[in-house]
């Protein structure tokens, strides 16, 4: 089958989204064939998933245009676009876990008003069937939570099916599989393509999309950089076309006599929070970036260093000592400070003031016999707003209604008036203007000059690339490789994060094609 | 001068509305029943209202954490009997308050231990805690309300002036030291961390279990002095005492001002709450409104408070601008 000579079934054109002012897409476009498989691929932040938000009609876009069969689309609701026959399947399946399987499907396909009665044996037929298009053998009549993960998966495209979704969206659909799951959802995407079904398929496992996908589009910094066919390209090319940007931004690296250790792991692991083995230490004066893919394991490396998920295996040294931190408390105790992600949420208190978060992780020290030094209070937010130049109208303002940036640097600003020996910042910049951004690597800069360790969280390449005397790469819960700062580049970092991805499905893909 | 009032009004913005509202019904009485402001009458409203004023103050702090309690009636009536009980048994009138604020301590913290270490959800705890205490109650006292006091029962044994004036001072004295220690104590400032965002207070290293439990013991400290300072005011001791109480409490609480959600709110709402709806309940029996009338009108204010702020907040929402571009002086 030529795929060029399909027809093209869905047409993206220049679409552009921008969440509070920060670009989510900047110039995305790529053309979907009727039975074809089309890769999508980027780093973390590349605008995948924003991508297919949109295409579900779960968030609106900006500009641009979208096309299904040749004629333009207007802005749908998700409800609408379902019926467009658009469905998509995610990585962690949407289905009711305390409804029946037949149930589950049943919601998304049929279409009675809330008076008409309910025909279960069809229903239960309806399922029956469904499910054997996809190839499961599953009771329709099970429990959805009783399943495992690659059934609930099979019940969702099913259901997919079922309410004739023509082009299908399978968002990293095989990373939490084993082997063979993996292998029968292949399988069943296979099938679906040779019915006429288009798919838009992401996976990080780039040897997969190799065997599945007919084309693949490379999105980078919100914009396509290009549309190829599979067999033209090598792995190392698409990994080049996913960093291939240059270093735009300047960073104001400087090197810093190193001190003694300050956080030394010995395979530390939480199987709570799937982290094992993991060991590295971070001196004082050193930036040690942590990178990887999302869902690596380390944000949750971080809440183990910080005594939110205590670690169950090996071992913590703080300044030499061994601890144990079981709590923050435990952790702020011994000089450890984490400023987490998403800081809207959790980082700052957002009904407080200024002045009030910036002393919260320290009113121990501000209380004498309880009582809090209003005036020391008022000094310390003068002082570290100054310092970390916090641009509001007054300090009492509620951090509400500061912008992203700023709300970062009152997040920091907290931990810096605990003094801390080391500081864990988990996306310092994610989705935080150029400016603020600017300032905030100066500032972790000046830090380490002054000896603090600092370990630092990023999805951006650039990012860890420019700040890191070293770099951990995480993979799948452990340490995939530890680089130097010279020998750090981004298509290595990238390679190493998918490294292992890579080795399973070469050897599985191997064995599969001898077959 | 303008600048202070500025910033005192956005300081007390929540506070605003239930003190207009407590100003226009004093000035509304003052022209239909000027009676209403005789010694007497005034008296007789703060005693009336001190209980419900103290244990309101527990439950400011229980809403300020987001949490709720509901089990401060019965609370009431299990510190109210126990009080007769003890002095019956011929306890000192002078150790009976000891045992009395212990056994509000512990039903406290029997809350706090459920909701702040086990995580349960608070309203069905504290429903649970209402039904179950009334109901022990009940059962041992048989529903007879506890008669036959000693003499120095009613009043601590003082002359009841003293005694009243001894009850009004407490109540002033909880009140502004509650209100003190809100804003200057660093466990304050730990209430409504947990109450505004309790996963953020926890990764700045604050313990929300810890918060919690703390008041929700608070309260059951305050429910048994508010019990016994009511209890002494009589020379028997019913034995459903505190009925209705929970819900007097959460409405003073709600209509001074503090966002049932948690996180805002002050003591000096609360007392204003308190006292609004106190006058309100008396106002209208002077304009011969019956009693029944009483309640469902509270109610209404209740509704109309929770209305008040929803809609505040969502207008708040509209409004936010971002920050001007100052730096921080």
């Amino acid at each position: 089958m030529n795929i060029a000579e399909e027809p093209v079934v869905l047409r993206v054109t220049n679409v552009t989204k921008s969440y509070a002012g920060v670009t989510a897409l900047a110039n995305a476009s790529f053309d979907l064939r009727a039975g074809e498989v089309h890769a999508l691929v980027g780093e973390n932040g590349a605008g995948k998933s924003t991508l297919i938000k949109i295409l579900t009609a779960a968030v609106e876009y900006d500009g641009g245009e979208i096309a299904l069969n040749g004629a333009a689309l207007p802005r749908l609701t998700p409800r609408q676009a379902r019926t467009l026959g658009i469905a998509a399947i995610y990585q962690q399946p949407a289905l009711f876990d305390q409804l029946t399987v037949a149930e589950n499907i049943a919601l998304g396909t049929e279409n009675a008003g809330p008076l008409s009665r309910i025909n279960w044996r069809q229903r239960r037929e309806r399922a029956v069937e469904l499910l054997a298009r996809v190839g499961a053998h599953i009771d329709p009549d099970s429990d959805v939570c009783d399943l495992g993960m690659a059934q609930q998966q099979l019940v969702e495209i099913a259901r997919a099916l079922g309410a004739n979704a023509r082009i299908l969206i399978l968002d990293e659909p095989t990373a939490s599989l084993s082997k063979d799951d993996a292998d029968n959802l292949l399988r069943v995407v296979r099938e679906l393509r040779a019915d006429g079904v288009a798919m838009i398929y992401i996976s990080h496992r780039l040897e997969e999309l190799f065997h599945i996908a007919n084309r693949v589009t490379v999105l980078r910094d919100g914009c396509t950089i290009a549309t190829l066919d599979m067999c033209d390209v090598s792995r190392n090319q698409l990994i080049r076309l996913m960093v291939g940007r240059e270093l735009t931004s300047v960073f104001p690296k400087r090197v810093v006599p190193l001190g003694a250790p300050v956080l030394e792991l010995q395979h530390v692991g939480c199987r709570a929070s799937g982290v094992s083995d993991v060991s590295f230490s971070v001196r004082a004066g050193e930036i040690v970036g942590l990178s990887g893919l999302v869902g690596a394991g380390r944000t949750e490396l971080a809440r183990i260093i910080f005594g939110l998920t205590p670690a169950d295996e090996g071992q913590i040294a703080v300044n030499g000592a061994k601890v144990r931190i079981l709590s923050p408390t435990s952790a702020i105790a011994h000089g450890i400070a984490y400023v987490p992600e998403d800081r809207r949420r959790h980082g700052v208190v957002l009904q407080m003031s200024v002045t009030e978060n910036i002393s919260l992780a320290a009113l121990r020290e501000l209380a004498r016999n309880g009582s809090l030094d209003v005036n020391r209070e008022h000094d310390i937010a003068v002082e570290y707003s100054r310092r970390l130049g916090v641009r509001t109208a007054s300090l009492r303002s509620l951090v509400a209604t500061l912008s992203g940036g700023n709300q970062q640097k009152v997040a920091l600003g907290r931990w810096l008036v605990t003094k801390p020996k080391l500081l864990v910042l988990d996306e310092p910049t994610q989705g935080i203007d150029v400016g603020a951004k600017s300032e905030i690597h100066s500032l972790m800069m000046d830090l380490a000059e002054q000896g603090m360790a600092i370990l630092m969280i990023s999805s951006e390449l650039p990012e860890i690339l420019g700040m890191s005397d070293r770099i951990v790469v995480m993979h799948d819960g452990t340490v995939a490789d530890v680089l130097d700062r010279s020998e750090a580049t981004q298509e290595r970092l990238l390679a190493r994060a998918l490294q292992r991805e890579t080795r399973e499905f070469t050897s599985f893909f191997a064995a599969a094609n001898e077959r | 001068m303008s600048a202070l009032l500025s910033r005192m009004s956005r300081r007390h913005a929540r506070e605003a509305p239930p003190t207009a509202a407590l100003g226009i019904v004093l000035i509304a009485m003052g022209v239909v029943a000027p009676s209403f402001f005789s010694a007497g009458n005034l008296r007789d409203l703060a005693l009336n209202n001190v209980a419900v004023m103290i244990v309101a103050l527990g439950m400011t702090l229980v809403v300020l954490t987001g949490e709720i309690d509901i089990s401060v009636g019965s609370q009431f009536a299990v510190c109210s009997v126990a009080a007769g009980m003890l002095a019956k048994a011929g306890v000192p009138i002078m150790l009976v308050p000891v045992f009395v604020l212990a056994l509000g301590v512990l039903m406290g913290a029997l809350n706090g231990l459920l909701i702040g270490m086990l995580g349960l959800p608070s309203i069905i705890v504290t429903l649970a805690m209402m039904v179950a205490w009334r109901d022990t109650l009940r059962w041992t006292t048989d529903g007879a309300w506890i008669q036959d006091l000693p003499a120095n029962f009613q009043w601590f044994g003082m002359s009841p002036e003293a005694a009243q004036l001894m009850i009004m001072a407490v109540g002033v004295a909880l009140a502004t030291s509650g209100a003190w220690a809100l804003r200057h104590l660093a466990l304050g400032r730990r209430v409504y961390a947990v109450g505004a965002d309790a996963e953020a207070a926890r990764l700045a290293g604050i313990d929300p279990r810890m918060v919690k439990f703390g008041v929700f013991a608070t309260t059951g400290m305050l429910v048994s002095i508010g019990a016994m300072l009511n209890a002494v005011r009589f020379s028997t001791v019913p034995s459903n005492a505190g009925i209705g109480f929970e819900l007097q409490a959460v409405a003073a609480v709600v209509v001074g001002g503090t966002a049932i959600t948690g996180g805002r709110g002050t003591i000096l709402g609360t007392v204003i709450g308190v006292a609004l709806l106190g006058a309100i309940g008396t106002a209208l029996t002077y304009v011969g409104i019956g009693p029944f009338w009483v309640k469902a009108i509270q109610g209404l204010i209740i509704l109309a408070a929770l209305g008040g702020d929803a809609l505040f907040t969502r207008l708040a929402r509209r409004a936010h601008l971002p920050a001007r571009a100052v730096v921080a002086h």
